[in-house]
């Protein structure tokens, strides 16, 4: 889809949420979900940041790394990659405090959904830097730079351009996957919206409401993306074309 | 001690039992999403006009939580008279879901197919259903095969949020089984460790039908 359309349909998606905002059946709602969805993004964002990072450094632990490293993150990466996340958020939730280890729902959100995201970007991390050319390595060897330079300054930055799609794609994931920390009791915006269903009934209009902001958050992501890799690539295919 | 065997064999027969809800929920929803996903795909090729309008309904699926979706068919379609018991409601979802997913999939297969191939068609005076049947399907599907496998193993890992409706699947038994021995670690160990199992068997068999496809293409 054109990033016109998108942004078409964000534009028409946040009118519509702000129409039915002002009707009454439908106002009385908005404070409490709003409230909601400002907790799904936090643990979005921060669920984010942890994927990456994680993402990050188990591909070069997994490519680079020595044996037992590598062998860790071969685990992390089959491991996460192979249950459900909601199986893991449980585990983390109900499990780790049989082993004496207790940690607040919300770390274990962030944690649960950083990890398993960030499992699947390792994938996405390593198919880039996989992709970018050999003469850009050989190019490094030949101007004597260690293999850190290179990386750094060869090879990541190129590598960068490949990523940001699928990174993008897996924002939406997690972003989406952020509704399942519902279950452990953290009242993010799918939590909220069960919540006042159960004691309203009002069923159409929470649920309307609640699909509407995750869908403009889920457009915010797509378009952001997509202006990063504008951008990153911007003047770029200039010189390689060629 | 933390980890308890006697427990472990004690619950394990009722996760079995779970299990098969679990595979039949994932089989169910797959046959739900390739079947609308290729209809999907074939009408829009077969409507260009509205096009437009079906790609939108993709994207809003796509990108709105699985989780709210199946709230959303559970909770609102009775407002309309419709009921639908939990275990419907929840893999309908699924299957509405990824059939979003798989439609893509299709027409990345479809968008393969050489322009020729149509035009080849309709010299041979074949009617457009014809061609969609017997020339371009038939072509289109088998190299996205593995894709659809990917996607047949990510639906799998999303049964347990049918636990949120308190469909009687792996994840909710579960949790049942830790609520009522206040035991947790044993009953979601296992079924994290039933999900790596059929993940990564599932994963070879992608792989190995990879494989062969490519093996059959190449001849």
């Amino acid at each position: 889809m054109g990033i016109r359309t998108l942004v078409g349909m964000l534009v028409a998606a946040v009118l519509v949420t702000a129409l039915l905002a002002m009707l009454p059946g439908y106002s009385l709602f908005v404070p409490e979900l709003l409230r909601g969805a400002l907790l799904t993004v936090e643990i979005a964002v921060l669920g984010s940041l942890v994927a990456v990072v994680l993402g990050v450094l188990a591909a070069l632990a997994r490519m680079y790394g020595p044996a037992p490293v590598r062998w860790l993150a071969t685990v992390y990466v089959e491991v996460f990659r192979g249950t459900s996340a909601l199986v893991q958020l449980f585990w983390l939730f109900f499990v780790l405090p049989q082993f004496g280890i207790l940690i607040d729902a919300f770390t274990v959100a962030v944690l649960a959904l950083g990890l398993n995201v960030g499992a699947y970007g390792s994938e996405v991390v390593r198919g880039a830097i996989q992709s970018v050319a050999r003469g850009q390595w050989e190019a490094g060897t030949a101007l004597n730079m260690s293999r850190a330079q290179m990386l750094r300054r060869i090879i990541l930055p190129q590598a960068f351009i490949a990523m940001i799609p699928p990174w993008g794609n897996l924002f939406i994931e997690l972003l989406k996957s952020t509704a399942l920390v519902s279950l452990i009791t953290l009242s993010d915006l799918a939590f909220k919206a069960q919540q006042m269903n159960q004691t309203t009934f009002k069923t159409i209009p929470i649920f309307t409401l609640v699909l509407l902001m995750y869908l403009v958050m889920s457009l915010c992501v797509t378009i952001g993306m997509r202006l990063l890799e504008k951008r990153a690539s911007a003047g770029l295919s200039r010189g390689r074309t060629a | 001690m933390i980890w308890d065997w006697n427990f472990t064999f004690e619950i394990l027969p009722k996760l079995a039992g779970a299990a098969l809800v679990t595979i039949e929920a994932t089989l169910l929803g797959f046959a739900i999403a390739a079947t609308l996903g290729l209809l999907v795909a074939v009408a829009r090729i077969a409507f260009p006009r509205s096009a437009w309008g079906i790609s939108v309904v993709v994207e809003l699926v796509r990108s709105t939580p699985l989780l709210i979706q199946i709230f959303f068919l559970y909770f609102v379609f009775p407002k309309f008279g419709v009921m639908l018991d939990a275990f419907t409601a929840g893999v309908l979802a699924i299957g509405v879901h990824y059939a979003a997913y798989c439609s893509e999939v299709y027409r990345a297969g479809f968008d393969n197919i050489p322009r020729g191939q149509w035009e080849a068609s309709i010299a041979l005076n074949l009617s457009s259903w014809t061609t969609l049947r017997d020339i371009i399907v038939p072509q289109a599907i088998p190299p996205i095969v593995p894709a659809l496998g990917n996607y047949l193993v990510a639906l799998f890992k999303e049964t347990p949020l049918l636990s949120a409706i308190a469909v009687l699947e792996l994840m909710q038994t579960a949790k049942i089984i830790g609520s009522e021995t206040f035991r947790y670690t044993e009953p979601i160990t296992l079924v994290g460790l039933f999900f790596l199992a059929m993940s990564l068997v599932s994963a070879a068999l992608i792989k190995a039908l990879e494989i062969m496809l490519d093996r059959r293409m190449a001849r």
